[in-house]
């Protein structure tokens, strides 16, 4: 018998509680886009509008000059809207990959065959890219308010508007979690995270352009409900007390955000599966 | 209750994926140490090992593994076993150190605990040298090898190996085999091999559950199905007209069991003793020349052969 047997050993050590697979899985996922360049570049990139309107805020508070420029609630809702663009590219680009990948892989077998269960795989690649949507999306609207005040000098603003931080939140986990799951049920259906990135492209410009068509026809913006971005729009506007800027009932478009979630949830069910079987 | 010496037991269960019956009725039992599942291809050897993971829900039966049950214990039971899938199968994106790592991790080992394990089960199965390479890159044989190393990497109490060398070289397909049989004789691994591969399970195996056409043909211990019950014989005859299959049909009715390998040859079992005298009497009987007979000894491949009713 050799002193130290080079071969397999068995394990004594200690096993962590079960349920805890989701974090591997969206830890493993992070550390993986960290190390992409190109994926850092467009968050970066997508910090450049908080950029913009700290030096905003900055001018608000302290050129009188400036005064035009002070804070209102709408700053907050339009800065969300106007990441709404990242949000996009981000989505595309981090999430089309996360199951299609592993199908295309067969990665499914692996994972399923571990004490993990299909709630957690799907946690986790949700996580990924919730992780991402936030952090361009609730981070930098938190840290503007942070900012506003940190510049103000004092709290005027914030205790005036106290809605304004479960507005944001709100807002910001409507939008990451409609979108994280529509694009993660996407991904569920095919092996080319290609073909995901441009069905969920298309699915989003197709349902904007057959609204753009419809309100002509119909000469008023009832049908809003029928794309998801509007839909989102007017949750939003509603959320931070602001005019609805189309006709449809915001309780509407929050259903069908709701309906899209709930469908994607099914779809996921369907789909990820340790064997797929063509009957 | 489930059979607590049993490895796995299997009771009346039956798979179906839609119209097509992949197991009909199963009722068999592996013991500890290596068992050996084999069968022709579409017997229901993967779609068992699926069902024993719960990738499949049966239509009828129980299963147990471990003494656990499948239907209600199915990640307790992942969680002590390691499966090795027959395609193909890795995470995207990962070298094989942080690919196998992050299995164990995915089976609850700590993370350092999960890296030390897999550099070590890399070494193993002798990817020492390449663990630090995308696994993507890898050639057949060494994704065979990075498919055993992540069902090893939580140390399980049974492993799950489906056609463990397929795809591989001579070279490669024997050092599998070592380890297989390594993990099974020597480090007190229980496995189940499925294979439709004789050879492989012959030499890693001492017990095999013979499939066929979702059921079990045969099962038991290899050295006592190997038993003789009678006389074995190879066999070689010219025929009139070269019509062998009259001379195979008239040996069936005489009681004798025969099926031919790839050479020209046919092997003879012939219950009792006086086996050539009784070959001899049936060749002149059907005007046939023997031309090559041999006494030999009962191989696997007779009792596969056998028990799926191989001509």
């Amino acid at each position: 018998m050799p002193i130290h047997d080079q071969g397999y050993r068995r394990y004594g050590g200690q096993r962590a509680p079960r349920g805890r697979a989701w974090t591997v899985i969206a830890k493993a996922g992070i550390r993986t886009r960290l190390g992409q360049r190109a994926f850092l570049a467009l968050l970066l990139l997508s910090w450049l509008p908080f950029l913009v309107r700290a030096v905003q805020l900055y001018a608000a508070a302290n050129l009188p000059q400036a005064a035009f420029l002070a804070p209102t609630p709408g700053l907050f809702r339009q800065f969300l809207e106007q990441q709404g663009i990242f949000v996009f590219f981000l989505t595309v680009y981090g999430g089309a990959g996360l199951i299609a990948h592993d199908r295309r892989a067969n990665a499914l077998q692996i994972y399923l065959s571990k004490p993990v269960t299909r709630a957690e795989y799907v946690f986790g690649k949700l996580a990924i890219l919730m992780v991402w949507l936030l952090l361009v999306t609730w981070v930098p609207a938190i840290l503007l308010l942070v900012v506003q005040i940190a510049f103000a000098g004092n709290v005027e603003f914030f205790t005036g508007n106290l809605y304004l931080f479960p507005a944001i939140t709100m807002f910001a986990f409507l939008e990451v979690i409609t979108v994280s799951t529509a694009m993660l049920a996407l991904s569920s259906l095919s092996n080319s995270s290609r073909y995901v990135g441009i069905l969920y492209a298309a699915l989003l410009f197709f349902s904007e352009a057959l609204f753009g068509v419809l309100r002509l026809v119909a000469g008023n913006t009832r049908l809003s409900w029928i794309s998801v971005p509007f839909d989102l729009n007017q949750v939003g506007d509603a959320i931070f007390r602001l005019p609805l800027r189309y006709d449809t009932p915001w309780p509407l478009s929050l259903a069908v955000l709701v309906l899209l979630v709930v469908a994607s949830g099914f779809v996921l069910e369907r789909r990820v599966r340790g064997i797929e079987v063509i009957a | 209750m489930p059979d607590t010496e049993a490895v796995v037991a299997l009771v009346n269960v039956s798979v179906a994926y839609g119209a097509s019956v992949a197991l009909r009725d199963v009722t068999a039992r592996f013991g500890a140490g290596a068992v050996g599942l084999l069968g022709p291809n579409g017997a229901g050897k993967s779609t068992m090992l699926k069902s024993l993971l719960g990738f499949v829900a049966p239509t009828s039966g129980r299963m147990h593994v471990l003494g656990l049950d499948v239907a209600t214990s199915p990640l307790e039971i992942r969680s002590r076993v390691g499966y090795m899938p027959e395609s193909d199968a890795h995470i995207p994106g990962m070298n094989a150190v942080t690919f196998v790592a992050y299995c164990g991790e995915l089976a609850g080992l700590p993370p350092v605990d999960a890296m030390q394990r897999a550099h070590e089960v890399l070494f193993y199965v002798g990817l020492g040298e390449a663990r630090y390479r995308n696994v993507e890159t890898y050639s057949t044989g060494m994704k065979q090898r990075i498919k055993l190393a992540q069902a090893l990497v939580h140390d399980p109490d049974l492993l799950l190996l489906d056609e463990p060398t397929n795809g591989m070289d001579p070279k490669g397909r024997d050092e599998m085999l070592e380890l297989v049989r390594d993990l099974a004789h020597n480090k007190g691994v229980n496995l189940i091999l499925s294979s439709h591969l004789l050879p492989d399970v012959e030499y890693t195996c001492d017990q095999v559950v013979v499939m066929d056409k979702g059921s079990v043909a045969v099962n038991g211990a290899i050295a006592s199905l190997k038993q003789p019950r009678g006389q074995v014989f190879e066999l070689r005859v010219k025929t009139r007209g070269a019509n062998v299959d009259a001379f195979i049909a008239s040996l069936r009715a005489a009681g004798l069991d025969c099926h031919a390998t790839d050479e020209d040859v046919m092997r003879v079992f012939v219950p009792g003793a006086d086996g050539a005298r009784r070959l001899f009497a049936i060749a002149a009987a059907e005007q046939a020349q023997v031309r090559h007979l041999r006494p030999s000894v009962p191989t696997l491949d007779d009792v596969f052969a056998s028990a799926v009713g191989e001509t």
